[in-house]
């Protein structure tokens, strides 16, 4: 039965991605239930530095020119054959532009279990359990980790990035690659996103103001907040039509669907054509004076109290908590 | 130029999902498909290659309430041929099978490109169009955003987060993971969808069996506890502030 | 907005005019005088490059594609204003615009949140895109329980149109309950058709759709002849017009009435039910396609002035030249739209006006306006103190316990 655990680290412009800290966070737990080592993938171009905080027994390290950048062809071609050669008990990949561009590819090609959008591994008694979260969040399926090599395609949430994280750096080893010639995807450039404005639809945290702000010159508060959590500013109808904000961050029936991790809704009612545009939300979080205030029905965490006392304070607890030291791993 | 685009009909959740009396599956009963939104743009990204460069465009589609819908709908949108996949579908057919089903039909049609939609909300067991291209050996790259065709290539706008773009070149003939068509998928009015049933023929091709094997077995499906009302936070400002940090370091959004 | 693709010949105009002809009194369009007046009273006439008048002096000349190619036929509300006034009787709303309308439809060229109500619509029955089987879930834990036609099947004297907002928006669901109070009240042995019942689809058809007006058409049509009534009421002056005027042509016809002159017919025994006192200055909307569409204008004040305490005022714009809200012919889905070309709302210059006559209720009878006004309200200064109700909630309020 095989052990390793393997993890696909994702990397862009010289970045990791922080989902490959969550698929490492996982992978030691699968290997708590395997007994065998958590192994780093590692594919790249003299890229060997951005092994060094990978929480993992140790890296597998594939460097070839044409690996110097994320392209699904070349990235399939190693990992299909380093699968061959040695099989895992388990390759993790995100569910990300990466991953998800060649985990089902392997798993055609090679005949290989796939599960996707899994949210949590456990090792329960030696078995291994998947759960996946589907349907826009309202399933969750759950079941054993099929045997004995399974591809899994991971979200985040149910891992702390932190614990992917060692302070130490893993055994790094070099892994010859394959023949990457006649690749049928190249690279040609990346494109910066412009400089116009945000595009609230593809926000991952959206702080949201309603008429509770009262006039422009409160927009800065909501807008330090935003800052603090790394999301943007969106707002419902009324807002939008003082012009405090362009329409472009209207959200609602006549604006934009979001669907952000975090929507928090600061002074909005909660009327259905602005809920309507907000319901594909992970989580909401309503602050509003009123507490039969609809918001509340949809929100899943809420507080009766004037966001004018709240948010300052939120804001700074946000800011103490982003520039704590990170966690040392386990 | 070919262009086939394998589209899929998924849970429709405006719906309530109900859960059968096994536990491990979707009850099938109340169940409500509707086109997987990002095929949708798939569809629309064909139609905006169709009218650009000109090409032949063909929809399949497995056969399953709402099929036929589909396919009129894409005829009155500009669609060539209609193709409806008969055999033992259920509604929740997973998509290794479907993709073990696609994979003649291309192999026939020899397009010089798929457009399928990069993923589905129902895709317990990854995205149909990576394994189709798997099966079939042909490139795969998802996420896509923009398609220009030259000749033996295409070249293609890749989303990776943070809003950033990818062009990469790819050989044809490709399979290409459609997150958003270049404009957003266009209304068609209902006199033109119901001069389509008139009109447009589907062609029904056989699939005598299904293979779903390389989807995991679900032991247990089930709904997140979901409250009726949001928990209300109580305590003074600085309480409520604290729990909400706490919250959000749960979600993993104060890395 | 797109601009459409339309081949820029003569032939498209005469056309276009052909099919003008074919719609009821069509044809006088011919004697148009060009008097102008129809753009005139437009509420948003001066917004469009193209408001009625100059549409038809384009179709004469034969250069009607280039209205096509403008976006601006969208900015109609079908409000009827200028049908109402045009000294020729062209039938404008209902032929101009919305055949207009249809063309921009066919060539797909629709503004975004319209086409998501016309798709959803097509879909789930409703423009609200809620789940068909939970169109009558607002009844639900009403005592006595609201009958469903399916459910009891048994012959009733009236089968209520409840229509979608009345359905499905909370705001309007509580309308709706109203109503099964006055009704149950007096009495009235009534039934809905619940998840059976499609959109009316009336402010669709002024939208250019009109193959969809005529799906959902058929499909009430079919729910209808499963059952035995001797009448139609409904709380929606959109489906009272659509069932009294568009649906005979189809061959679905059946007595309708709105539910305000169903009750003002019943205004002797629903009077001693009035007990409680509303001490109010109450003003009156005429919603757009009840009164100048229809000519129902009295039904709803004398409901009013049953109230006790009730003083009835009349806004500076009443009855036939009542101002429209802005939702009818899709305006309901083009706030947006509207929005970026006006920078105001046809509900808040109506706000305006009740708040100009110190009204402290506006008092509605059609689902589309609680939600606009009260959203109007937040919008316009000096408002704070008005309230939107409907004829039915105040009803109900008055029959309740002192």
């Amino acid at each position: 039965m095989h052990q390793e655990i393997y993890v696909l680290v994702e990397h862009l412009r010289g970045q990791v991605a922080e989902i490959s800290y969550v698929m490492l966070a996982a992978a030691q737990e699968l290997a708590r239930g395997t007994g065998g080592p958590v192994v780093a993938l590692l594919l790249g171009h003299d890229a060997q530095a951005l092994a060094q905080d990978l929480a993992a027994d140790r890296v597998l390290y594939v460097d070839h020119p044409a690996l110097a950048e994320f392209t699904p062809d070349a990235y399939q071609r190693v990992l299909a054959d380093l699968m061959e050669r040695k099989p895992p008990r388990a390759l993790l990949l995100g569910e990300t532009s990466v991953g998800a561009d060649v985990a089902g590819r392997l798993s055609a090609q090679l005949g290989l279990p796939l599960v996707g959008y899994c949210r949590t591994l456990r090792a329960d008694d030696g078995t291994l359990t998947f759960v996946s979260q589907i349907c826009g969040g309202r399933l969750m399926a759950e079941g054993e980790l099929p045997a004995p090599t399974a591809l899994v395609t991971m979200i985040p949430g149910g891992f702390k990035p932190e614990q992917g994280r060692s302070p130490h750096p893993p055994e790094v080893i070099p892994e010859p690659a394959p023949s990457l010639e006649g690749l049928r995807i190249t690279l040609k450039q990346y494109i910066e996103p412009e400089e116009e404005d945000v595009d609230i639809a593809k926000a991952p945290i959206l702080v949201a103001v309603g008429r509770g702000i009262q006039n422009q010159d409160n927009l800065p508060l909501a807008e330090a907040l935003a800052e603090a959590l790394g999301g943007v500013v969106c707002a419902s109808r009324p807002v939008v039509d003082q012009g405090w904000l362009p329409t472009t961050r209207l959200v609602g029936k006549s604006g934009k669907r979001v669907r952000p991790k975090v929507y928090l809704a600061l002074g909005i009612s909660g009327a259905p054509e602005h809920v309507q545009g907000i319901t594909d939300s992970e989580v909401i979080i309503a602050v509003n004076t009123d507490p039969a205030a609809p918001i509340f029905d949809v929100a899943q965490y809420g507080a009766a109290v004037d966001l004018f006392d709240l948010v300052p304070v939120l804001t700074e607890k946000v800011r103490q908590a982003r520039s704590a030291p990170a966690l040392a791993a386990a | 130029m070919k262009i086939v685009v394998p589209v899929k009909l998924v849970p429709d959740l405006v719906e309530e999902l109900l859960i059968d009396e096994s536990g491990t599956a979707l009850d099938t009963t109340w169940l409500s498909l509707i086109l997987s939104e990002f095929d949708d743009h798939a569809i629309e990204q064909a139609i905006l290659l169709k009218e650009r460069d000109g090409a032949q465009v063909t929809v399949v589609v497995p056969d399953v309430e709402g099929a036929d819908d589909v396919l009129f709908t894409a005829a009155a949108k500009g669609a060539d041929r209609l193709i409806r996949l008969v055999g033992p579908f259920e509604p929740t057919v997973n998509n290794h099978a479907l993709a073990r089903a696609f994979a003649p039909v291309v192999r026939e049609l020899q397009p010089d490109l798929v457009l399928t939609g990069v993923q589905a909300h129902s895709d317990l067991d990854g995205p149909v169009g990576p394994q189709l291209a798997g099966l079939l050996g042909l490139p795969y790259v998802g996420y896509v955003a923009g398609v220009r065709v030259q000749g033996d290539r295409c070249l293609v706008r890749k989303e990776h987060p943070g809003a950033l773009l990818a062009e990469m070149e790819v050989a044809l003939p490709a399979v290409l993971g459609i997150q958003a068509a270049e404009e957003p998928p266009r209304y068609v009015a209902f006199s033109k969808i119901r001069q389509a049933m008139k009109t447009a023929a589907i062609e029904e091709w056989p699939v005598d069996e299904l293979d779903p094997s390389g989807g995991p077995a679900v032991r247990r499906l089930f709904q997140p506890e979901v409250g009726e009302r949001a928990t209300m936070l109580e305590g003074d400002v600085d309480e409520i502030a604290t729990r909400l940090v706490g919250i959000l370091e749960e979600l993993g959004v104060l890395a | 907005m797109a601009v459409t693709i339309v081949s820029p010949r003569p032939s498209f105009s005469e056309a276009f005019y052909a099919s003008l002809q074919e719609v009821a009194d069509g044809e006088r369009i011919r004697t148009c005088l060009q008097c102008g007046t129809c753009s005139g009273v437009c509420p948003f006439g001066y917004l469009m490059d193209f408001p009625p008048s100059r549409m038809i002096a384009a179709l004469r000349a034969r250069m009607f594609d280039r209205v096509l190619k403008t976006d601006t036929v969208w900015m109609c509300v079908s409000c009827y204003a200028c049908t109402q006034v045009c000294p020729s009787k062209i039938p404008l709303t209902a032929g101009l615009m919305a055949r207009t309308k249809e063309e921009m439809v066919l060539a797909g060229h629709v503004p975004t949140e319209l086409q998501d109500a016309l798709e959803k619509t097509l879909h789930y029955g409703n423009p609200l895109g809620e789940s068909p089987r939970k169109r009558a879930d607002w009844a639900l834990g009403l005592d006595p329980p609201v009958p469903i036609l399916r459910q009891v099947r048994r012959p009733v004297d009236v089968l209520w149109f409840v229509g979608d907002y009345a359905s499905y928006h909370p705001r309007v669901q509580r309308v709706s309950r109203a109503l099964v109070r006055v009704l149950n009240a007096l009495g009235v042995d009534f039934g809905i058709l619940g998840p059976e019942e499609q959109s009316d689809g009336d402010s669709l058809r002024l939208a250019g759709e009109r193959g969809l007006f005529e799906r959902l058409a058929e499909k009430n049509g079919r729910a209808f002849r499963r059952y035995t009534f001797r009448e139609i009421i409904t709380t929606d002056p959109h489906a009272y017009n659509a069932l009294k005027n568009a649906y005979p042509e189809l061959g679905i016809a059946y007595p309708v009435r709105h539910y305000t002159q169903f009750l003002a017919e019943r205004l002797d025994q629903l009077r001693p039910l009035l007990k409680r006192e509303l001490k109010a200055r109450v003003t009156f909307h005429d919603p757009c396609y009840l009164g100048r569409v229809n000519g129902v204008y009295e039904e709803p004040r004398a409901l009013l002035e049953a109230i006790p305490g009730v003083t009835l005022v009349e806004m500076s714009h009443n009855r036939s030249t009542s101002l429209c809200c802005g939702g009818g012919g899709g305006g309901m889905w083009l706030d947006g739209f509207q929005w970026e070309k006006a920078r105001v709302r046809l509900s808040e210059w109506r706000v305006r006006e009740a708040v100009a006559i110190k009204a402290d209720i506006l008092a509605v009878a059609c689902p589309y306006e609680p939600p606009r006004f009260e959203d109007a309200i937040k919008m316009v200064e000096g408002a704070s103190r008005l309230v939107v109700k409907d004829i039915a909630e105040l009803l109900a309020e008055a029959m309740e316990e002192a």
